[in-house]
This record gives C-alpha cells, structure tokens and sequence, in this order.
C-alpha cells in the first residue's frame, strides 16, 4: 500500500550533480542531499533540512559569490527560509530589496515578516492602480506603503512584485535581493531588475509551471539569456560556478506523497518527507457507506492517494459527471467527521472546508465544481486551478485529473508542472477524480516533442510524468460503480 | 548524396575530426587521440545476428582496452513488440574511461548554434533507441557505461565543415522505455485480424489489400500526412466516416462525446442533443453567435471602399463593422472616428517601432 | 482553435466551400505588392534553385540556378535577386513624409519630442507559403555576411554587388514578419488561413492549391472537390497539376524532370570545356545556352501556378474592406521599414547572428505588446471575431437600461457615473474588473460594481470625461445605447525600460563583449556556451562566413 518513505540515490548517481551531469565545476557546488545521516536508515529530515538552511545562510551572509539559488520542492519550507535569510539580511545591516512574482505573494511575505518581527521596518512597494495591497497590512505599524521607491528609501527591507521593481529608476541600488519564486519568474523581467542589486539569493521551485510566452521565442532557444526562458536558467548559464543549493525535505508532503512526486517529477533532484509513516493520519467519524466517494475517501485516508474512476468516455471539458463526482467526494469528506491527526497538535484536529481544495486544470472548470459544491451546500472550499493553487497548502485536495475524458492530450495538459501542482498541495490525502481510458489517451499521443539546441533540460518529459503518476495512482483505485 | 559524403568527411582520417568534437563538446580528462590513435576494428560479418555478435565483441574489447575506439556503423539489437529490431547508430565512440557515446551524423544545417527542433528531436529519439540497444549490451560487460548524452554533428552554417551539439536524451530514454514496454505485441495484433489476412504486395490484388489494410484499426490524424504512405487512404476512409479527427486532433477538444461532423452541426443547429450538455450548450451558443455577426456584418453600412484608407484614416464603414452590431445595425454611430493614431513613438528598429510593451508578470499559461 | 472556427470548418465540410471567419481584411494588402515564389534544391539545405518575383502579374521575371551546387551560378541567381528587389524598396524610401517621435535628448537625458521622416509608404513581399517565409530568412542569413570584392579585395569568393545589401533587407522583413500583425512580409496561405476556414485540417491548409480551391473553386466543382484534384491530380507524364507552392519541389519533379535536365546541362558544360576549336566550341555553346533554357523552362512551369495563385490569393483579399485599425498597424510597418532603411544608410553593420541579451527581450516585449494589441483591434473592428471574445465571455453586447449620475469621493470629486445594462452574453465580471468600450475610436474605461436583481450588470465609468465637474457632452452613455464592452484592453501599456546593452547586468552576462566574447570562426553550438558568444553586435564582431568548396549557398 504505502510506498517506501525513502529511497536510494538516483541509479545514475546523479543526483549530487543537478540536472547537468559532468564534472562539477569548480565552485559550483549543490548541497541537501549528502550527509552523513542521508542513508536509508537513519534520516533525520530535521537534520538534513538544517544543514542545508545553515549552508544557504552562510553562503548567502558571508560566501564571495553574487548568487545563491535555492531549490526548494513542494511544501519544503521556501517562505520559512525567505523570512529568514530577509531577517538575517536585514540584522546584518545589508538593505533588502525583496522580488515576488504577484502582489498576493508580496503581501503574504509581508505578513510573514511582521508575524515574525513586529519591529522590523518593512516597505511595501506597489502599483498605482486602485487596491494595490491586502488591505491587511494597514493594521501593521511597522509597515510604510508607497508607489514610489523613494519614499521608502532607509527602510531595512522593500518588497515588490517584479513587474513594479522594473519600472524604480535612478535609485541607489539595494546590496542584496531576495528573488522569490524564482524559476517563475522569466529571464527579461530579471534583466529589467538586475541592475537594482549588488548580489542576491534567488528561490523557487522547479518542478511548477514554466514561465511562458504569448508569442514565439524559438529564435532564442539555446541562447543562454533566452528572454522567455527563467531567470534561474538564464543566472545559471553565465554564471555556472554560483552555489546551488536544495531544500531536501518536504514537510508539507506525507510519507505517502514524497516518493510519487519526487519520482514523477523531481528524478534528477530528489527529496523525502518530513514526517515518517503513521505519523499522519486521517480518520472518519461516520463509516463508508459503501459508495465510490466512501470508498475512495477511505482508500486515501488509509494510503494517502485515492483514485476515483468513471467509465470511459469522451467529454466536454466540464464533464458534469466528473464534477458531480468531484463535489460528492467533498461533501462527504466534510460529512463523516474527518479528523487529521499530524506532528502540528497533540491530538486530531477536525478537516474543515478551509482545509481543502479542489484543484483542475481549466477555470471554467474550477466554475462549474464551484456550482455543484455549491448545490450541495458546501462552501469555503478553495476551488481553484493549478495555475492559483501555487504556493497553497492544504489537508486534503480533490483533483479533476487535467486529461480526465479528454480526447486529445495536448502540450498544455500534458505540461509536467499543472500535475505536479495538483499533486502537491496536500499534507494528508489526494484524491484524484478521472475517466478511465488516460493511458489508451497517452499512448495515442507519444510524445514526439521538438528539440532546441542548447537548452538544458530540467524536468521529465509531460508524457512520462503522466504514465508514471497514473502507474502509482492506478493502486489506490476504486470504480464509481461498486 | 551529400549527406552520406558529409558523413564520409566526418569519419575521415580514422575519425580523428569526430573525436576531436567529442572531446570539446562533452569535455573530459583525455585528451582527443591524433590521427590513427583511436582504433577502428572492423565490424562485418554475416548475417545481422553476427553483426550483431561482432559488434558486442568489438565493444567488449573496447572497453577493457583503456583508449579511443570509433564503431563505425556498429548493429545493435532491440526487441520490439516481442520481435527483434535491428538498429544501426552511425558511430558510437569508447572513451578511455569505458563510457560509450552515440553519435548522430545529419545532413541538416546546424546555423549559427540551431538546428531545426522537430529534426533534432526525431534525431534525439533514434539516438535514445540506440542508448536503450546499447544498454542492454552494457549491462554484460564489464566497466562499460552508455552515456545518455549523445553527440550530434551537422554541417555548419552553409558550409560542409562539420559541427557538433550535444544532447541530453534523458527525457526520450525514459519515454522509449514506457513505449516499448507499453507496445501491443505483434502477435496479439494478428490475432485480431481476419484469418487468412495477408499484406503480400506480389500475390495480392488491388481489392485485396485494400480489404487487408481496411481490417486493420487505425486511428487517422493529419499529422499522418507527413509520415505516412497509407495516410491518404486512412484519410478518406476518416472523411467517409464523417469523423471530426480529419480536421485536426485539435478540434475534438471542446467536442466532448461528438465524433462526427454531422452530429456537431446537428447539435449546433438545434436539430439534436441535450441542451444540458454543455458541449451541446457551447455549440449553439457559439452558432447563434456566428450567425449573428455575419448577419450583422452583411448588413453594416458603408462596406463599400475598403482598403483605400492608406494614408488618411481608415474607412469609416470597416471601422463602425463592430460598432454597427453595437447600435444594432442601425445607423453607424463610429462613422465620425478615425482609425489612423498618429504614432509618436521613436522610430528605430523593431521594438521601438512597436513600442516595448508588456508589463504583465509571467505567470502560467491561459487556463480559461 | 476556438468552437467559432471549429464551427466554421465543419459548416465547411457540410456546404463543400470554404466559409469566412473574418468580415473585414485584418492584413494590410498594398496596391503594389511584390511577389516572390522561391525554389529551393532538394537535399541541398537551403540552396536556391530559382525564383519568379515581380510586381507585375502578368510579367514575373524568373531567376533560376542551372547547376545548384555551382558556387558562381548561386551567386549569380542572388545578384539578380537583388537587382530585381532592391530597386522595388528603393523607390519608397525617397517618398517621405514628417512625423514626429520622442528621443532622449542626448544633453538632458529627457524625452522631447522631433520630427524626423517616416515612409509615406513601404514596400510589400508576399511569398506563397510559411517555408517561404523561412526561405527568406534563411537567405538574409547566408547573403548579410558575405563580402563583396569592393568591400574586400582579397576575398576568395567575392559576392556580387549589393548581395550582403539584399540580406540585410531579407533579414529586417524576415524578422518583422515574427511581429504579430504586421504585413511587411506575408505568406498567402497565412493571409487566406486567417480570413476563410476551409473543410480539411489546418496542415492541409498550407496547401496553397488546395486552400484556393476551398475558397474559390474553379468552374463547377465544390471546393471539397477541387481541393482533392489540386492535391493529388497528376498529368500523364506523372507530374503533380497543381506543383507544391515550394520553396520545396515534388520528387517526382526532380527525379523525372530536373535531373535528367541538369545532367544534360553539366554535359554540355564539359563538353565546351573540352572542345578544341572555335566552330566546335560555338556549337556546344549553343547546347549549353539550350540545355539552360531547358532548365529555365522547367522552372518556369513549375513556378508559374504558384505565381498566379498568389495573385489569386491577393485578389480574393482585395474583395474584403479593409479592417479599421489596420491602418494603424500598417503605420507601425512604415516606422520600421523607415528605421532600417536609416540603420542602412547610417553605414551601420548588418544584423548580427544572435540578439543580444537586451535586444532579444525588447523584442520578446515588443511583439507580445503586438499580439495583445492585434488580437484587441481585430475584435474591434470584425463582429466576427468579437463574437469568439464574446463566447468566451472577454466581450458582452449590451443596452444601456439606465444611468445613475453619482461621483468619486475625493477632494475635487469626479463624474462617476453608474451604468446599468442589460446583456444576453455571460461576461466573467468580479469585482474591481475592468471593461473597455471604444468611444470615438478611443477606448473608455469602466469597471465592474454588482449584479442588480435581474442580473444585469452595473458598470461605474472611470475615465474620459473630462475635468469638469459635468461630464463632457456624449462621454456618459445614454439609456437605449447599445455598446460593445470587452474585458480586455484595447492598447497595450508600455513596458518597462530594460537597460541599455551596455549596462547588461551580471546575471545576463554582463556587457555584450565584456568577457572575451569570439567573434569571426566563434565555435558554435554546444550547449550553454552558444550564450557565451551569442552576441556579435558590434561591427569588429560581424566576420564574414567561412566559404569551403561545398557552401551549400
């Protein structure tokens, strides 16, 4: 049932190296995953998470390189190391200028900021349009607004989205920048901000959706400051020696979770959970009453993945089967008294609607299970699709699988970050709602996917992510007919 | 042809050019061997399962021997689909160190640094059947390892010197393997074919194969076209059918359970399906509003004179086309508009001719 | 592909004729395009093998290569090539006008604005098909670099005069033609794809025959017909009717009939290498200068269909008015024929073989700016295609049902006035979206407050009112109007500045040629290291390309 919580190195032993194979070059180093306490039977992911931190602060405060870049997977604690490396910035007297990629990760980094240290002076840097910040952070004394960078000048800590930061001119640059989520942010949008600091710490997930264009950058591709490309890669190609680091423990992921998402879609980084088998579980007050949404709740609460399969069949993209059936598996999680007990309390805490999400592919989706959760009288459940789901944390998540009665698989559904995404918002139990008929889908579109000279590849193919997510989750699977 | 000299220009003077590129491309301890330092062993034999043996052999001693060796045009083996393939890589090279490496040789133009993508992708994926072949070879000798970055070479820019890239197959090796392990075999596909069924170009008739090739499934998409011998064939009986897949995979997308074009119209048009069908719903919708506009369009005024606007403002009439379905076709409230924005921007080059725009985020792709 | 086209197509299938999609012409057409119809050598990447360019329909002036793999003949074809275009672009480059245009005042720094010229017009190449359009980016490519004997006189192959000149233009058009919405350089079977949808698939769509034959069918046939005759009909002697629009050539047709031509060809030459004598050597002239203009006639007969569809293509166009902001655009394509043609005539070098850093994303934004503001305009001036933006709820239809004055809560308070419509369209509003709708060719902003009982919308307008406490006359809709709203915005915000090359930041790479960056001969292609060297701007930077025996151009 549950899959083992650790496994070996990568067979090619790569996993040192980062996705470049070859010899190491001379600075350039990755840390997180080697250590002494790395091995099969005694992991200490507190540890092991520790080290990395301390490795990453001390090359960022005190290493002689302009750069540090950060991998962090799914839920391995990247907001808790930006708070922190910003504090200890900020303590060691370096002005900080902070880049997020939406005005929703600023303000949440401002939140976490003020939680941590009330005193701080933090700016917030934002747009001229109207509403321009969580109206949240009036309530904060130590936080000055502005849509001008000069009126924040002094302040140990600014933060702003890119889009702004590109248009702050005839400033002092800022000695360090924390770039946060990094690899979705795009190399011209770091071209138009670099010049605003001297170093900086760049932070952010690699396994989530590509950075993309509108137009065609082909003419590009390869090129090492592609302008569509992300800005890590870009950093990256001219400057090779820079430290990379990786986070190598997901506390958000169970046990049951980290393997299939590290194989899946990390399998030339790999990472584990933070917590063991049995340390999460998800219990029922009320029993199965023997239908498929029962059924595959159980079968997610007992093994961490559930997979709900309908009959074959080809369907509009807001297949209203499918998203019955994916409001049903809500409404009687909320119904039978589910209860998460996990490390965070002493005892089991009860899984209430904020503690799930239903994640799709398409919003007109996201809409049409709103609509029947609402029928159903649920609410304050995050319904919401991949793309907004980023970053979120929840106890239990609902997914429409993106190629579920499709009868095309196209690049978009077959893009190895939305699955990724979807498969990575949960602290206990996924369940996953699908037609049968993905693989026979999969198999009819092979993967003949164009190569560009030059780009370096980083993620495994949508094609094979997709067979292999489907291959694990194909043992967690109960048919909507009993 | 020039490919087959370009290739012939790329393994001269025992390949002593080929190993330089390697070396410079994929980097390394040794240093590339000179002229006739790296060995060359003679691959013939009879039969390809003794080609296949003689190649084994000659990448068994290479291995052990601790220098340079090019195959040239070594046999490998696969199977497939529970039947022996037979694959022929132009070159693999045995480093020092035991680690072999494919070579791909290709006629296409590597210009200023790129190539065509879909050409260096169909190269990838042939170049990762050989990794996956060369594997299995690996696997029974001792201290060799393939590596799973090959080495491509093509003529540069418009010349016939030759160039190299590396690629990194990783991504192709992991989706070959799940292909062939996913393969129906050969046999399970001739058992569901009519007794008797036979492809024999030289005892068959026309009719005959024809009705042989009509007993086999296929499932027909344009991009066939281009690859295909049979496509025109598949591609009328698809028509015939009616099937929505003539016109592109891409089209079934929002076509839900409808397969054919006349059932799409029908529901479109009224005629059929469940209007709680939101495939059925978004097709009627999307036909009332197509009527609508051209409807509207017809009956826009001033649709006369089109195109004359070249240095004032555009016609007033191609303007007022969508205000005219705004005022409801009456009288064209945009008639007193001008089109042509006097432009006051700097002049020179592309992007300052059209303004540097954008100042979205990048986020993710549309999701609507 | 959105379900309106999809639609169309298989109303397509069903009526046998192609069906529109557009109701206004979104590409400017000039009234003097020039047509250009390349071949290329099969197996030969790229190499020319002939062309029939012009602007007149009636008298294409044909080009060929007798022998492709000739290095003095290929240049040959590219010098005519460039007598043939280059006096075409040349006569709307005196045709001036004065526009006005902002630069930084180099003492100051500030932006003022000066007159400067721009093309009262600019010149048009349309070529077949999408390959063509590769093709000519691949010859701008091969031409730009080479040296002329003027500009080098030790140079071992010495292009003919002007050749480099014409790649520089093929480059800029090639290049200007990746800018979404622009008509510098167009492919017909682009320009019929976007204005008709045809019963068959959109790779079958770039069949410039059978395209045709959907659109406009010969005789009686329907256009399901016509298009299988056109793709597949062959004569007696086993040559397709209707040759592929090229810049690729049928197999048959090279195998059949080219080969045996240029074999004769080559023989011929050898044989007047070889004769001894002047009567003799006259006489194997004439079989040469026979066996060229049987190649000439071959191409010529090859070429020729595709010359006339283009026509054809251009006519069917002409039918259709010309969209309102096209114009608008066209404006844009004069601003940079008019910049390249100062960049020529500044003596600047040609285009280097990879943007830099800085180049390359102010490119990226420009054109993503242009895709937005295309797809914006084409809405606003076709119902057609605004009904797709409507299905997908970016754009509603609605009566105005009534207008409540009201005004902002600031010291100087603002008209504010709030719209109530009615809409039998499914907009996605929220709260604080905002909608555009087009007043007197400008847009007007308004954003989205609440539902009222019945469902209708009610919209607060924002802007374009003027400064008085009353709202300007005809700025504030009346109940009873009937307006056109779209979720999207109609022009597109400028970007923000990126740095100037020189000050490339270190996460870039630095300054172009900061960190020894090779120049002529650079290595190419290895993986990360192509950045390394992927910026030869500067003019020392620019070497010609090496020439071997074999140069495949």
């Amino acid at each position: 049932m549950t899959a083992p919580a650790t496994h070996g190195p990568d067979p090619a032993g790569r996993s040192a190296d980062g996705p470049n194979a070859g010899p190491p070059s001379a600075g350039g180093r990755s840390s997180g995953s080697a250590g002494p306490d790395d091995t099969a039977a005694g992991f200490d992911p507190g540890a092991a998470a520790g080290r990395a931190t301390d490795a990453i602060l001390r090359d960022t405060l005190h290493g002689p390189h302009r750069g540090v870049v950060v991998d962090s997977p799914p839920g391995a604690g990247k907001s808790t190391l930006v708070v922190r490396a910003a504090r200890e910035l900020a303590a060691a007297g370096r002005p900080l200028m902070v880049v997020a990629q939406t005005n929703a990760q600023v303000d949440d980094l401002v939140v976490r900021l003020a939680e941590k240290d009330p005193e701080l002076p933090v700016g917030r840097l934002h747009s001229n349009d109207p509403d321009p910040y969580d109206k949240v952070l009036d309530d904060l004394p130590n936080v000055r607004k502005s849509a001008k960078a000069a009126d924040l000048t002094g302040l140990d800590i600014v933060i702003s989205t890119a889009a702004k930061w590109a248009h702050v001119q005839g400033v002092e640059p800022w000695s360090h920048a924390i770039v946060d989520e990094a690899y979705q942010m795009r190399s011209d949008a770091l071209l138009a901000v670099a010049g605003l600091f001297e170093r900086a710490l760049f932070v952010g997930d690699p396994g989530q959706l590509d950075p993309f264009s509108v137009v065609g950058a082909d003419q590009w591709a390869g090129l090492s400051y592609d302008p569509s490309a992300s800005a890590v890669s870009t950093l990256l190609a001219h400057n090779p020696d820079l430290p990379q680091h990786r986070l190598p423990v997901s506390w958000r992921l169970p046990a049951s979770a980290a393997p299939l998402v590290s194989d899946a879609f990390y399998p030339y980084t790999p990472f584990r959970s933070g917590t063991a088998p049995g340390e999460r579980t998800l219990a029922f007050g009320v029993p199965s009453d023997g239908s498929g949404p029962d059924r595959v709740l159980d079968e997610a609460a007992e093994s961490g993945w559930g997979l709900l399969e309908l009959p074959a069949r080809r369907t509009p993209r807001t297949d209203p089967e499918a998203v019955r059936a994916v409001a049903l598996v809500v409404r009687r999680l909320l119904d039978r008294g589910a209860a998460a007990t996990s490390e965070r309390s002493p005892g089991p805490r009860p899984v209430t609607a904020d503690r799930i999400a239903v994640g799709t592919a398409h919003r007109d989706q996201a809409a049409a299970v709103r609509a029947a959760l609402a029928e159903l009288g649920v609410s304050g459940v995050a319904v919401d699709t991949a793309n907004r789901l980023q970053g979120r944390e929840f106890d239990v998540t609902v997914v429409l699988h993106p190629l579920s009665g499709r009868p095309d698989a196209t690049a978009f559904h077959l893009e190895t970050g939305r699955l990724c995404v979807l498969a990575s918002r949960h602290r206990h139990a996924c369940v996953v709602v699908c037609r049968a008929g993905v693989s026979e889908l999969l198999d009819e579109h092979p993967s003949t996917e164009p190569v560009q000279l030059g780009v370096t590849i980083k993620f495994p193919d949508g094609w094979e992510a997709n067979h292999a997510v489907l291959a694990r989750l194909s043992e967690h699977r109960v048919s909507w007919q009993p | 042809m020039r490919g087959n000299a370009f290739e012939a220009k790329v393994k001269a003077d025992g390949g002593t050019e080929l190993l330089r590129l390697l070396v410079e491309r994929l980097g390394g301890t040794e240093p590339p061997p000179g002229p006739g330092a790296a060995a060359t062993p003679d691959l013939s034999a009879s039969g390809p399962e003794g080609r296949v043996a003689r190649t084994a052999l000659a990448l068994r001693e290479a291995t052990g021997s601790g220098g340079w060796t090019l195959l040239d045009h070594p046999l490998l083996a696969l199977e497939v689909a529970g039947s022996p393939a037979y694959l022929e890589p132009d070159a693999v090279v045995v480093r020092p160190d035991g680690r072999w490496t494919v070579v791909e040789i290709k006629s296409f133009p590597m210009i200023d640094g790129s190539a065509d993508p879909s050409k260096v992708g169909a190269a990838a994926r042939q170049a990762a059947v050989y990794v996956l072949a060369l594997e299995r070879v690996a696997a029974r000798t001792a201290g060799a390892e393939v590596a799973d970055r090959v080495l491509l070479v093509c003529p540069r820019d418009f010349s016939n010197l030759p160039t190299a890239s590396v690629v990194d197959v990783r991504k192709q090796l992991s989706v070959t393997r799940r292909q062939l392990a996913r393969l129906t075999r050969i046999e399970d596909i001739a058992d569901t074919v009519p007794e008797g069924t036979t492809f024999d170009l030289e005892h068959c008739s026309g009719d005959e194969l024809t009705a042989a090739v009509d007993s086999v499934p296929a499932s027909y998409a344009p991009e066939c076209l281009a690859a295909c011998e049979l496509a025109f064939h598949c591609r009328a009986r698809s028509r015939e059918a009616d099937a929505v897949e003539a016109l592109g995979r891409g089209v079934r997308g929002e076509l839900g359970g409808l397969t054919t074009v006349a059932s799409v119209l029908a529901a479109a048009h009224g005629e059929s399906g469940d209007p709680r069908d939101p495939t059925v719903a978004a097709l009627r919708r999307a036909a009332e509003l197509r009527a609508e506009a051209l409807a509207s369009a017809a009956a826009a005024p001033g649709r006369t004179g089109g195109g004359d606007g070249r240095d004032g403002p555009g016609p007033a009439g191609s303007l007022s086309a969508c205000e005219a379905a705004s005022t409801g076709g009456t009288s064209s409230s945009g008639a007193t508009t001008t089109s042509t924005r006097t432009r006051s921007r700097a002049g020179t080059g592309e992007a300052a001719a059209t303004g540097h725009g954008h100042g979205r985020s990048a986020s993710a792709r549309t999701e609507s | 592909m959105s379900l309106i086209s999809t639609l169309a197509r298989m109303e397509a299938v069903a009526s046998g004729s192609a069906q529109p999609l557009a109701t206004v012409r979104h590409r400017r057409i000039s009234d003097r395009p020039l047509v250009l119809v390349p071949l290329t050598t099969a197996g030969e990447a790229g190499a020319p093998l002939g062309a029939l360019v012009g602007t007149e329909r009636d008298a294409p002036r044909l080009l060929t290569v007798a022998q492709p793999r000739d290095r003095d003949l290929r240049f040959a074809f590219l010098g005519e090539l460039a007598e043939a275009v280059l006096p075409y672009l040349d006569e709307y480059a005196d045709a001036v006008e004065p526009a006005e245009r902002s630069e930084a005042d180099p003492e100051t720094g500030k932006r003022v604005k000066v007159t400067v010229e721009l093309c009262a017009d600019a010149p048009q190449i349309v070529v077949p098909s999408r390959p063509g359009i590769d093709f000519v980016r691949l010859l701008g490519r091969s031409m730009r670099f080479r040296r002329t004997a003027e500009e080098d006189p030790d140079a071992a192959y010495p292009a003919p005069p002007r050749v480099p000149l014409l790649g520089r233009w093929l480059t800029h058009y090639g290049e200007r033609a990746r800018v979404p919405g622009s008509s510098l350089l167009l492919a017909a079977t682009d320009l019929l794809n976007r204005h008709w949808a045809t019963g068959q698939s959109s790779l079958e769509d770039q069949h410039l025959g059978a395209l045709l034959a959907w659109i406009d069918p010969p005789g009686s046939l329907s256009g399901a017909d016509a298009a299988l005759h056109a793709e597949l009909d062959r004569d007696p002697a086993g040559q397709l009717v209707c040759p592929p629009a090229g810049p690729a050539t049928d197999p048959a047709f090279d195998n059949k009939l080219l080969a045996p031509a240029v074999e004769a060809y080559d023989r011929a030459r050898q044989a007047l290498a070889a004769a001894e004598d002047g009567p003799r050597a006259e006489e194997r002239l004439a079989r040469l200068t026979a066996a060229e203009h049987a190649i000439r006639a071959l191409l010529a007969d090859v070429m020729r269909p595709t010359w006339d569809s283009v026509w054809h293509a251009l006519d069917l166009l002409r039918e259709l008015p010309e969209g309102g902001r096209v114009a608008d655009r066209w404006t844009r394509d004069r601003w940079s024929f008019t910049g390249h043609r100062d960049r020529v005539r500044a003596g600047e070098p040609p285009q280097p073989r990879h943007d830099d850093a800085v180049t390359a994303a102010q490119k990226l934004a420009s054109r993503e700016s242009a895709q937005g503001q295309l797809e914006a305009q084409e809405a606003l001036d076709d119902p057609l295609v605004l009904a797709g933006r409507r299905l997908s709820g970016e754009a509603f239809l609605s009566e105005v049902t009534e207008v409540v004055m009201a005004y902002s809560e600031s010291r100087r308070p603002s008209p504010r006035p709030l719209v109530t419509v009615r809409t039998d369209d499914r907009p996605q509003l929220g709260e604080g979206v905002k909608v555009y709708r087009s007043l007197d060719g400008k847009p007007q902003s308004a954003e989205f407050v609440r539902y009222e009982e019945d469902g209708s919308p009610v919209l607060r307008l924002t802007d374009r009112m003027g400064r008085a406490k009353d709202p300007a006359p005809g700025s504030v809709p009346e109940k009873g109007d009937r307006i056109a709203w779209t979720l999207f915005e109609h022009d597109q915000r400028g970007g923000p500045k990126l740095p100037d090359p020189e000050d490339t930041p270190w996460t870039h790479g630095g300054p172009p040629g900061a960190d020894g960056t090779p120049g002529v001969g650079a290595p190419d292609g290895s993986g990360a290291a192509r950045g390394s060297y992927g910026r030869t701007g500067t003019d020392a930077a620019v070497g010609p390309d090496p020439m071997t025996e074999e140069d495949f151009l």
